[in-house]
């Protein structure tokens, strides 16, 4: 026999979130959802929120107003399934230096329990051609190097949800491309990708969602393709005001 | 279960990183031995004298050899913010506290076994006729010491100063471990009926367990941003 309850769609939400850092506030009633296909573009100047939101929907920061909703749940009340389910990639890797990529990623197996951590462990280092690097120490390694292991690291636990801030920093344009067409397949295994870049050609041939921030506000919510005239021309000089002077 | 598997983890992770640099536990154990080392010229103890003042300096070496510890314990967290990297994990915030605080014990252990070996020779005094309830006291001692110095490490790794502010939050609040480290040593050394001193220790125990609870139940809001 069916439920009478309606099952929440899989989904991660933020509702009417504000954060709040002293005087600054970073976030202003923002509310979003990111569906399973999605694929959304973060965009806005310095300091216009894109970090301080990401870390809210990845659980790292807790909203001083408003709420983050996993399938329609809380997910500071039920912290486990929603970390089971994001992966997020930051400026800081969340690596250890003395450890090699090889243990790092063993590490972070243990600690997202996987049961199968060797052949979860295979699949990433070939997807992120790291197999030749793996018993390296990670302080050893280039930038761009430490940056495609901490997408390993991200990617290890097969998340629902990947956020990523700023993901080609430091990457060489081969494993930026690399990872540009890993993104762009991840929309077709039905997962949900939330991503900031300050390069905004790159971001839109990969997102078909834009999400413009400015000041810690929304300014636009919708396809790249439609994305009004005043977001592009903003784009083109992304310095603060810049979006805000393009809306009245 | 899966938090054992986490403590562990922790544990072996905290064991390889300072396999590999060695840093921790050099520093701890080359203070512990300069204070037990100048301490010996200062005073020139024998016989009796070294037996009035070991319990004590032995205390202050573990005392500040626990700081710098504890302090190096979350460099290495610090950088890369590999602590946020645990956080993100669907782990209990609680085991992370414990597998931090057992690889911060085992690290106080060494560091005091070297610093206990290096004073029976430079003071010419044995241990081995108190080495059980002595061990047994400074086991329970080091663990309450340890279970405060883990957590207030980490809530100093937010803070600026962060190595002037770990022993300002932590010795305030250490003092009843040290008194009791202190106290149940001289009478395990003294030779004292174990009866004489096991206050000190039941003391020591109870302040160990009531922090190790409190810690792990508050390691969550250590860590929040």
């Amino acid at each position: 026999m069916p439920s009478d309850t309606p099952r929440a769609e899989p989904a991660l939400e933020l509702r009417d979130v504000s954060k709040q850092f002293g005087d600054l506030q970073a976030l202003k009633s923002v509310s979003l959802r990111v569906a399973p296909g999605d694929s959304i573009l973060l965009y806005g100047p310095n300091g216009a929120g894109k970090t301080t939101l990401l870390r809210v929907l990845s659980t790292l920061a807790r909203p001083s107003k408003g709420k983050v909703l996993l399938n329609g749940e809380d997910v500071h009340s039920n912290p486990v399934a929603a970390k089971s389910a994001i992966g997020f990639v930051t400026h800081t890797t969340f690596l250890y230096g003395e450890l090699t990529v090889r243990e790092n990623l063993e590490f972070a197996g243990k600690l997202f329990g996987l049961t199968s951590i060797d052949k979860r462990l295979a699949d990433v280092l070939d997807t992120f051609h790291l197999r030749e690097r793996a018993g390296t120490m990670v302080r050893e390694l280039s930038r761009g190097y430490q940056q495609r292991v901490s997408l390993a690291r991200a990617f290890l636990h097969d998340p629902q949800f990947l956020l990523l801030d700023e993901p080609f920093t430091g990457l060489d344009a081969a494993s930026a491309e690399s990872l540009q067409g890993l993104m762009r397949r991840l929309e077709g295994q039905g997962k949900a990708l939330i991503f900031s870049t300050h390069d905004f050609e790159q971001g839109k041939a990969i997102a078909r969602r834009l999400v413009a921030l400015e000041n810690g506000k929304v300014r636009y919510d919708g396809p790249v393709s439609h994305a009004p005239i005043a977001v592009l021309r903003a784009a083109d000089s992304p310095s603060a005001g810049a979006l805000s002077a393009s809306f009245p | 279960m899966n938090s054992l598997r986490v403590i562990a983890a922790i544990f072996m992770k905290d064991l390889r990183v300072e396999w590999r640099h060695r840093e921790t536990l050099a520093a701890m154990c080359v203070f512990g031995l300069l204070v037990v080392f100048l301490f010996n010229f200062a005073f020139e103890p024998a016989g009796e004298e070294s037996l009035r003042l070991l319990p004590g300096l032995l205390w202050i070496a573990f005392a500040f050899a626990g700081v710098l510890g504890f302090n190096r314990s979350f460099a290495a967290e610090r950088e890369n913010a590999a602590l946020e990297g645990m956080r993100l994990a669907p782990v209990d915030p609680g085991a992370i506290y414990l597998g931090k605080m057992l690889a911060n014990l085992f690290f106080m252990g060494i560091a005091e076994a070297v610093v206990v070996f290096a004073a029976s020779l430079w003071y010419n005094f044995s241990f081995i006729p108190a080495l059980g309830w002595f061990t047994l006291s400074t086991f329970f001692c080091t663990l309450g010491y340890v279970a405060v110095g883990t957590i207030f490490a980490a809530v100093a790794a937010n803070t600026r100063m962060r190595e002037v502010m770990l022993p300002v939050l932590q010795f305030p609040v250490a003092i009843p471990i040290f008194i009791a480290g202190v106290e149940a040593s001289a009478g395990a050394l003294k030779g004292d009926a174990p009866g004489d001193y096991a206050s000190w220790i039941k003391l020591a125990a109870s302040f160990s367990v009531i922090f190790l609870v409190l810690s792990y139940l508050l390691f969550e809001f250590v860590l929040e941003e």
